[in-house]
């Protein structure tokens, strides 16, 4: 074992990892310094939500439905009141009277949306296997599920309906007294589609189906409830992405008084959008704890997770483009049907209508038509999964580009060429009503394709299959743009969302010269820490070692929006510059009355005052820090602190964007497929820590290279699901994945001051087109024009087999992808 | 119940326990070595990964009765204290990071962190079977250990830079290998 020196250690990464800043390191932002939560994560010293443990605290269990449609006929938790250690057992009947309101739903995308009430707990009906129907609170995790084997509950089961087509048939309604399955309809339309479709004289029209997946944060969901019942008081701990929004919605389903529950969110282990939600068990642990006046425990187990926290995507997409015989792209209809599983969660129907504004992406033609069908199944919910919307529209546009540079007999990377939007015509609106502030395509795409060696891809490919090779050669493209940061409150509001888009920070100067960084924003796994101090460090000009960065606890950083849809750096990193501009200027009034010089006279530079002309008269912030807290001699009318506060409220989106290339090479007799290279060059605008983008792009195209190959979650036709652990469900390992070779192009975002944009959902949204364009141009000399995702090797297989019958179409099968007597189940490695 | 005597990072512990005790539950709840966590309950994540008398194992998938007379470092014991001229009971108790420590925090081989104590410990075992592993069998090696952050290849790259520093070779650089 050798010594660790952190300063060496910091230099080290420094040097190692420093990109674009060869003149000396004077600033932190753009170096990557190691990052401060890691001296925690790699000690296991870490504070995750499981580890809590307070005084006489209680664990609590869920019974869930086995069913996935069926009315509770009896239930009776009497026995499991009786068994050793149990404090309490509560059905949902005996819990109904404590709710103040349902589980919310924050976004009603429609005035005439069908919104049914969602309980915690099930009364009399439940609508997807895993609903909550009963709880036990005992002593210990063993005793606890010991006692939940006693509670005897009697179903009398409903039809199911997982098939998203049927369920808008309305033969098996989810929510009876609505009468129907359907939850909205969005309509879109901008520019004369019908002119747009005449004068493309070249349409291809493509359904893609987007499959269920599961987003499989490596930490499971859990919640601690510590209440003080005699005084109404409770702290909240949950392994959640958003303690903020938790801490209002959980007041107003539980009728706490805000100001009288706290919400901490500790350290949290990954989330990707499915902890950006107010779910069930917070909710019932609240209310329990009240009941019993005891701190209680939940931890989800890993087989609950997979029925009890939300499921990403979940959709068909009818597509079709109109273009002109040279390339020009004039026209887009989308018709989208979104699953929105049994119940609305948090932002359930706003995720398919994120996906709106992006299927025009980076492309300039006339007129767009879009129209997107909520519907409800009796399937677990959807939600927001990383990306959000914005990946099922990329993979849709991705992909039909590619299928109209096959129809046209073009280049899929000469198609792109001929309708993006060039560098100079920025800022640019786009047919879904965007303003696009800056990108430049061409750079993107000109460096990928020399890292790629494309043309030297492409002639490799040609000689493949030439010679018949039974190891064959795809190049799939994604050029992709999102929309990102969210959010403008003004364009929130006017999608009907429930809340605003701004972000707040504190900067709280402490007396010793060292800082205090308190930030709406809540990482789990994002390094905030890190980041925001570069930020801090250079607009003050405090070391970097000299500030900590305070979040994710609702009476720490009272204010905030939390952390999703990419949106920490655009809005909070700017709230953190705003607040430190502000302690700066109150900084410069003390420094010229220290100084006895006017304020006008003073500079400030890297933590330093000093007086124009005589920079040997100079304070640094740290000493006026100290002068401020004693306070003995202020400026007249100062009040005794530089600290200062801000809320951002972004004008506009951040518009990532990237080229990403990706070349398979496909077993043709055996189905098994291997990324063979994977190139990405991402425009994030400007970049505060090179090495934490980096990890941000690389986990990112895992996930979407997983949904494009690995995962997939199937039900059969009674609701059951079938892939319900990692044995089934594949997420995948070091194996299954490959170095991935990434760079940048860098343009600045001109809608905030530190030019940067979004970069945690860019590589999910970018990458599973670009791998599934690979697989079918793989597979193009045998006829095949299309496949289901994901494309596993047995399907990949079953696609060869059928387009060499004469169906290239891909493997067919329903959505979602049920299992039948006669077909096998498929393989999901 | 059944007695169980057990070393866990250094210390010897004696108790009863439940025969069905799982042995990452009897760390936790028992013994409050919380740097051990669980993210599944199939054997797939590899998040609760310890050393058994040497050999990773995952310690939700034994009990904790299997560990009776057993040495068990977890990532909690995986740190050396530093020596030198410290308080009273030796050292300055600044804990001293084991090279796969500093090469994961050094090369961002991890995020969020959950997986990070059992992959590291996964990885101890890798390099004591393999010194000088190459990209694919360390890919291989960690295949039972699941990530959702990394996408993997930072963690390869903290592997392999762990690896030049166990063997001495400090002139190693971390590679990137490229799949052509």
């Amino acid at each position: 074992m050798s010594k660790i020196d952190p300063e060496e250690l910091a230099e080290e990464v420094i040097e190692h990892h420093a990109l674009g800043h060869p003149d000396g390191h004077d600033k932190s932002v753009g170096t990557s310094p190691r990052r401060k939560e890691d001296a925690r994560l790699v000690t296991g010293s870490t504070n995750w939500t499981d580890n809590i443990v307070l005084p006489g605290m209680l664990q609590m269990a869920v019974l869930r439905s086995p069913m996935a449609h069926a009315r509770i006929t009896s239930i009776d938790v009497s026995a499991a009141k009786e068994q050793p250690g149990v404090i309490a057992a509560f059905t949902g009947a005996e819990l109904a009277d404590h709710w103040a309101g349902g589980l919310p739903c924050a976004w009603p995308v429609t005035s005439e949306m069908v919104s049914p009430v969602h309980l915690p707990i099930a009364v009399d009906t439940v609508r997807h296997a895993g609903e909550a129907v009963a709880v036990v609170v005992a002593r210990d995790r063993y005793e606890v599920a010991d006692a939940l084997e006693f509670i005897d509950v009697e179903y009398e089961q409903l039809p199911a309906v997982v098939d998203l087509e049927q369920a808008l048939r309305d033969e098996v309604l989810v929510h009876e007294d609505k009468g129907t399955n359907r939850t909205f309809d969005w309509p879109f339309a901008a520019g004369d589609i019908d002119a747009a479709f005449t004068a493309g004289e070249v349409h291809v029209k493509s359904r893609y189906f987007q499959q269920r997946l599961i987003p499989s944060a490596i930490e499971p969901r859990a919640v601690v409830v510590a209440p003080i019942a005699a005084a109404d008081e409770y702290t909240l701990y949950s392994s959640t992405q958003i303690p903020h929004i938790l801490r209002l919605m959980l007041a107003l389903t539980c009728g706490v008084p805000e100001q009288k529950l706290r919400v901490v969110a500790p350290d949290v282990g990954g989330g990707f959008g499915s902890k950006l939600n107010v779910y069930a068990e917070e909710a019932i642990a609240l209310v329990v704890a009240k009941q019993i006046g005891r701190p209680i425990k939940w931890t989800e187990s890993r087989s609950e997770a997979f029925q009890a926290t939300i499921h990403g995507r979940g959709q068909i997409q009818d597509i079709e483009i109109a273009a002109t015989r040279d390339g020009k792209v004039t026209g887009l209809k989308v018709d989208l049907i979104a699953d929105m599983g049994a119940y609305l969660q948090l932002v359930t129907p706003g995720v398919p209508i994120l996906g709106a504004f992006m299927y025009p992406s980076i492309y300039k033609f006339d007129a767009y038509q879009f129209n997107c069908t909520g519907v409800f199944t009796t399937l677990t919910p959807t939600d927001a999964y990383r990306g959000a919307g914005r990946p099922e529209a990329t993979y849709a546009i991705e992909r039909i580009m590619d299928d109209l540079a096959a129809e046209l007999g073009m280049d899929p990377l000469e198609l792109r060429r001929r309708n993006w939007i060039a560098h100079e015509e920025f800022p640019f609106e786009t047919i879904a009503g965007l303003t696009y502030d800056t990108g430049n395509y061409e750079a993107a795409t000109a460096k990928a394709v020399e890292l790629f060696d494309y043309e030297g891809l492409r002639r490799e490919q040609a000689e493949r299959r030439e010679r018949g090779d039974s190891l064959q050669l795809g190049i799939g493209v994604s050029t992709f743009t999102e929309m990102c940061g969210l959010a403008p409150s003004r364009v929130l509001g006017s999608l009907s969302y429930g809340a605003g888009g701004w972000e707040a920070a504190s900067i709280r100067m402490l007396p010793s010269g060292k800082v205090e960084v308190v930030t709406g924003t809540t990482p789990h796994g994002q390094g905030h820490e890190t980041s925001w101090s570069q930020i801090a460090s250079d607009a003050l000009g405090v070391p970097y070692d000299d500030i900590e960065v305070l979040h994710g606890d609702t009476a720490v950083a009272p204010k905030g929006m939390d952390t999703y849809g990419s949106r920490s750096l655009v809005v909070g990193g700017i709230a953190v510059t705003k607040a430190a501009e502000r302690v700066v200027e109150k900084a410069r009034r003390v420094a010229a009355h220290m100084l006895e010089a006017s304020e006008g006279d003073i500079e400030f530079d890297r933590g330093t005052f000093s007086v124009k002309g005589s920079p040997e008269a100079s304070k640094t912030i740290q000493e006026i820090s100290l002068a401020v807290f004693a306070a003995h001699d202020l400026p007249e009318g100062l009040e005794p602190t530089i600290d200062a506060d801000s809320v951002f409220d972004p004008e506009n989106f951040s518009f990532p964007h990237g080229t990403h290339l990706c070349a398979m090479e496909i077993d043709t007799e055996t189905g098994r497929s291997r990324i063979h290279r994977y190139v990405c060059v991402d425009d994030i605008g400007n970049v505060i820590n090179p090495q934490i983008v980096e990890g941000q792009v690389h986990g990112g195209l895992a996930q979407g290279i997983a949904q494009a190959l690995y995962e997939e979650a199937v039900y059969d036709p009674e609701g059951n699901l079938t892939t319900g652990t990692w044995v089934d469900y594949m997420i995948p390992s070091a194996a299954d994945l490959v170095d991935f070779i990434t760079d940048r192009t860098e343009t600045a975002s001109t809608t905030n001051s530190l030019g940067v944009k979004g970069v945690g959902e860019a590589g999910t949204i970018a990458s599973t087109p670009a791998v599934i364009n690979a697989v079918i141009d793989a597979l193009k000399p045998y006829g095949v024009t299309d496949i289901r995702m994901p494309a596993s090797p047995e399907r990949v297989w079953h696609t060869i087999q059928e387009a060499k019958a004469g169906n290239g179409q891909g493997h067919s099968t329903p959505y979602p992808h049920t299992q039948s007597a006669q077909a096998a189940p498929e393989a999901s490695a | 119940m059944s007695r169980i005597s057990v070393k866990v990072n250094g210390t010897t512990y004696d108790d009863e326990v439940e025969p069905r005790l799982l042995f990452v539950h009897y760390l936790r709840d028992r013994l409050g070595f919380t740097g051990t966590s669980v993210g599944c309950d199939t054997s797939n994540c590899g998040a609760c990964n310890i050393l058994l008398d040497g050999v990773s194992v995952k310690s939700c998938t034994m009990l904790a009765v299997q560990a009776d007379g057993s040495e068990v470092t977890t990532i909690q014991g995986l740190a050396g204290v530093r020596a030198g001229d410290g308080p009273p009971g030796g050292g300055d108790g600044v804990a001293e990071w084991h090279p796969l420590q500093k090469a994961f925090s050094a090369e961002h081989g991890l995020q969020c962190g959950y997986c990070t104590g059992g992959m590291i410990m996964s990885a101890v075992d890798l390099l004591a079977r393999n010194p000088d592993p190459t990209g694919d069998e360390i890919r291989h090696g960690l295949e039972g250990n699941l990530c959702r952050c990394t996408g993997y290849q930072n963690i390869v790259r903290a592997v392999r830079t762990a690896a030049a520093e166990l063997r001495g070779d400090t002139a190693a650089e971390p590679t990137t290998e490229v799949q052509a």
